[in-house]
């Protein structure tokens, strides 16, 4: 099925970029490490044939129209779509810049999820087949492997408990629409540190977030975080010490977290671009779980609709404010 | 083996507000260790990294020539984190010097040559080194004519009136001090330091040019110097990037393979129209 | 000298070395590799650990000296550098590609009299590398093409080989031979296995990388081909390229206080931010993506090679391709910057 809607976005791409509709298509191109594929600018028909569509585009194209002149394609399912409508509401992005190639998304491959399956040998190819993953490589002595596993056990924890798979604004859809939710109950599964009491819920704070590099892979990602000059860059004051402190690591992600409450989409390209593996979406899919409940409000579905968090009513809950 | 990054301690001696709108001070710091302004050995051209605790260092040209004796001088602008607290420090209180660092300008290569010196703006600290210096009697027999043009926007915003006043009575020296637009008070020259380089046309014959100034004067500089035949080996000048090191390690000062703490900050022309303008 | 070791004989031999050093070695964390101290058996089924082993001589956040914070005090306001290290150190079965990353580092952090970084240079004189020869090269490794390979000696005391049951030990420096003198001496036939495995790794890195022209045409020819226009479009100038990469050096320097206690701390810090080059005044020479995707590149292909006669400033390890959350491949971008110089 991924294969067809490939075909598709290329020609899409082909016809986009001939009829001079757009000055380019983002999108995605194989990688050249299994289960990542890569973001990829398309400007020529020749080059929309390196366009695909799989399991494993895992980052979040909307973050490369900030700052883009010209009209430009982009291939954008459910939480792409929903961020873009973010960037429009925040005058980030005008829509008329903006040709949307709305896609369905089968749900992506957590590619540490498939290593951790096979920590004892070395995957050096993956392949789709319907439902499952063919997963081939070499062991440690050198013999070649071959094993089929289910897409359900290695996807990504956010696209489990997605509601909305299929674009939610598109100038043209590609292919049929699919089926809208992951299977996930997003209630009960999303937010797992509710579940710890306080102390537990510090110490797995600690735990998770304590072997981070501070390389900004999650922050750089993020289509939120398009500030000029990032808190962590400023000197006058310097909210945030730039060495490995507990304390820094810890104020880094809280602010960061909290900078995107209201807004975030739950795409997953923070966890999925972190090299370190750290489960970044424990804190931002809380805050959009608090969001959700407190002011009924999911982000990315409306354009012209405004963020809660940056607008006042005065009948907004204080409960957590004024206990 | 002396750990590079330790400042050597020094105190503020004196503090002068350099400039009418106070956003220049320069501070002459004494060593409080005799054996550290012993090995503190510079030439004109090279700079120093001034630390404070708590708040951090930053790489300032050196304004005072050895030939003065054991303190430094150093005229800072007030701009950031570091010297926003330094221009609120007073005198007698304590802080660290790094140094010397960086390439001094080719004095020693230079000998026998005519020199014209072209300043703009604060960017003359270094050149006031290399002036004293060269009018010291030991050095100045040693070199041919010797001009001076500096330029600033206001009278006010001229530093160092006292050294260059002296230098406009020498004879052995040319001496050419201009502000941008007229001004109440002063009847010295008037006009941008491209224009008045033009008008004083230093001949390119046996001559060596040091060029220091704002990015926006040395763009209207050079076309000046280009038409009176000066060639790209003829033209030192003297580079700045963000610093922290100063050693050449930290890799962030770079233009192409040079580091400008390291390597630099003194450059020719010619070596620069090699490299990538990352300055 | 080349010795000889039986694998069920490693503990006895290590535990007659911590007498004297702190071992470590690479440990397997569920699918990734971590350095750790060693509790007695070596780890020979891995393929590289996943952050290199540069924390061993400049650590992510080093305190460089500190102060007491008291103007008051005649001393209060006068920096005091941290002790050095207090032990020696042993780092087993480090790749070569890693050892011969520090000892492209030793011409970075000891350049001269001047430039000499006390702190790295402590610690590399306390600590002896054992390297361990790769006799399964992962498919993104490159090192042949840089300089480097599966069982290059360069920057080690000792190479090691896997030969199944048991360990080979090539003595490379004094210092090294003296570690393995206790030994049994290698047989003829020990030596020639580990000849053919040598051989096979190498055969086994198919993938080249070409540099040729970048290494012959001028800095600015270089600065100007069109692929920079490109390259850094979807590169998401984070950090973790920067971080991962043994030969990456780039660092900040850091005041902090708190109470009656300052001090000034180094950290490793990235090319790819944008406050790396920006000037107090607002002016920033690398001021946009291109400019600073460009410059990782110009740094490790032309701008070391230029500085120290040819050496390549990457060793080929493949960690960069793995961890870049956008997949931009240093291999491809190598081999495109070669061909726009044709």
């Amino acid at each position: 099925m991924l294969k067809e809607y490939t075909e598709q976005i290329r020609e899409v791409a082909k016809r986009l970029l001939k009829d001079k509709v757009v000055d380019c298509v983002i999108g995605y191109r194989k990688g050249t490490v299994p289960m990542l594929d890569a973001p990829y600018i398309a400007y020529t028909e020749e080059e929309a044939d390196n366009l695909i569509w799989s399991s494993f585009c895992v980052s979040n194209l909307a973050k490369f129209l900030i700052g883009r002149k010209g009209k430009s394609a982009i291939v954008a399912q459910g939480c792409i779509s929903r961020s873009i409508v973010n960037l429009i509401n925040e005058n980030q992005v005008k829509r008329e810049n903006v040709y949307i190639i709305g896609v369905w998304s089968p749900g992506m491959v957590d590619r540490r999820k498939v290593l951790e399956k096979f920590y004892d040998k070395e995957i050096l190819e993956v392949e789709e087949d319907g439902d499952e993953l063919i997963v081939k490589g070499k062991d440690f002595e050198g013999k070649e492997f071959e094993e089929r596993i289910s897409k359900n056990e290695v996807k990504r924890d956010n696209c489990f408990t997605c509601m909305h798979r299929n674009a939610v604004i598109y100038d043209e859809f590609v292919g049929e629409k699919g089926e809208e939710t992951g299977g996930g109950n997003i209630d009960n599964v999303a937010a797992p540190w509710e579940k710890l009491s306080f102390d537990e819920r510090w110490e797995a704070f600690r735990e998770t977030f304590g072997s981070c590099i501070r390389c900004y892979a999650c922050r750089n990602v993020c289509p939120l975080c398009y500030c000029s000059v990032c808190f962590v860059d400023e000197s006058k004051p310097q909210w945030c010490g730039k060495t490995q402190d507990e304390a820094d690591i810890f104020t880094f992600h809280i602010l960061r977290a909290f900078h995107c409450a209201g807004r975030c989409v739950d795409c997953g390209a923070c966890e999925s671009a972190c090299p370190m593996g750290i489960k970044v979406r424990r804190l931002t899919s809380k805050l959009e779980k608090d969001v959700r409940e407190l002011y009924g409000y999911v982000p990315g579905l409306e354009i012209g609709a405004k963020p809660p968090l940056a607008v006042y009513r005065p009948d907004d809950p204080e409960n957590f404010i004024t206990p | 083996m002396r750990n590079p990054y330790l400042p050597y301690p020094v105190r503020i001696k004196r503090i002068e507000v350099a400039t009418e709108d106070k956003s220049l001070r320069t501070f002459e710091l004494e060593f409080l260790n005799q054996e550290d302004a012993k090995r503190f050995n510079y030439l004109p051209g090279q700079f120093a990294e001034l630390s404070i605790p708590g708040y951090g260092e930053i790489p300032i040209g050196i304004a005072s020539s050895p030939t003065e004796g054991d303190t430094l001088l150093f005229t800072v602008f007030r701009i950031g984190v570091v010297t926003t607290k330094l221009h609120n420090m007073q005198e007698g209180d304590i802080m660290g010097v790094r140094g010397p660092l960086g390439h001094p300008y080719p004095l020693k290569e230079i000998e026998g040559k005519n020199i014209v010196i072209i300043a703009g703006g604060y960017a003359v600290t270094t050149l006031r080194a290399t002036m004293v210096w060269l009018l010291h009697p030991e050095n100045r027999p040693k070199y041919g004519k010797i001009t001076f043009i500096y330029g600033a926007r206001t009278p006010g915003l001229l530093l160092y009136p006292d050294q260059w006043r002296e230098w406009q009575k020498r004879d052995d020296v040319d001496c050419y001090i201009t502000v941008d637009r007229e001004f109440p008070g002063w009847d010295g020259l008037v006009g941008f330091v491209p224009t008045i380089t033009e008008k004083v046309a230093p001949s390119p014959e046996n001559s060596v040019a040091i060029i220091c100034g704002p990015p926006i004067m040395i763009k209207f500089t050079q076309p000046v110097l280009d038409k009176l035949g000066w060639k790209g080996e003829q033209i030192i000048m003297s580079l700045e990037n963000r610093m922290k090191c100063g050693i050449g390690i930290c890799g962030r000062c770079n233009v192409g393979p040079y580091y400008v703490c390291k390597d630099g900050p003194v450059f020719t022309k010619a070596q620069l129209d090699k490299l990538p303008k990352e300055y | 000298m080349v010795k000889v070791l039986k694998k069920d004989q490693i503990e006895s031999f290590l535990s007659k070395l911590k007498e004297n050093y702190e071992l470590y070695g690479p440990k397997k964390k569920g699918f990734e590799v971590e350095w750790a101290k060693l509790d007695g058996s070596l780890l020979f089924d891995f393929k590289n650990s996943s952050l290199s082993p540069k924390s061993f001589f400049f650590p992510q956040t080093e305190c460089m000296m500190h102060f007491k914070n008291d103007p008051n005090d005649p001393e209060g306001m006068i920096m005091k550098p941290e002790p050095e290290l207090d032990s020696k150190r042993i780092l087993f079965n480090i790749r070569p590609c890693d050892a011969k990353a520090f000892s492209l580092l030793d011409k970075v952090f000891m350049k001269d009299e001047a430039s000499l970084d006390v702190y790295w240079k402590d610690k590399r004189d306390k600590t002896i590398l054992i390297g361990l020869g790769c006799n399964n090269p992962s498919p993104t490794c490159f090192c042949l093409s840089v300089g480097c390979g599966p069982f290059s000696e360069e920057g080690l005391d000792v190479l090691a080989v896997d030969l199944g049951d048991r360990v080979l030990f090539k003595g490379i420096t004094e210092r090294g031979k003296e570690i393995i003198s206790s030994l049994d001496d290698a047989e003829e036939s020990d030596i020639k296995n580990a000849e053919e495995l040598k051989k096979n790794a190498e055969s086994k890195i198919t993938r080249k990388v070409e540099l040729d022209n970048i290494l012959s045409k001028e800095i600015l020819e270089v600065y100007e081909i069109p692929l920079w226009d490109r390259i850094h479009e979807t590169c998401l100038n984070c950090g973790a390229c920067t971080f991962y990469c043994p030969t990456c050096h780039c660092f900040d320097i850091q005041d902090e206080v708190q109470g009656d206690y300052g001090r000034r701390v180094r950290n490793w810090d990235t090319c790819m931010s944008w406050l790396f080059t920006q000037h107090a005044s607002g002016h920033n020479p690398r001021g946009t993506k291109k400019d600073r995707v460009r410059q990782r590149f110009m740094h490790k292909f032309k701008y070391i090679p230029f500085r120290l006669n040819g050496e390549i400033g990457c060793v080929g390890c493949g960690r960069c391709i793995v961890r870049c959350p956008v997949n931009i491949d240093v291999r491809d971008v190598v081999n495109q910057m070669n061909q726009q110089l044709k």
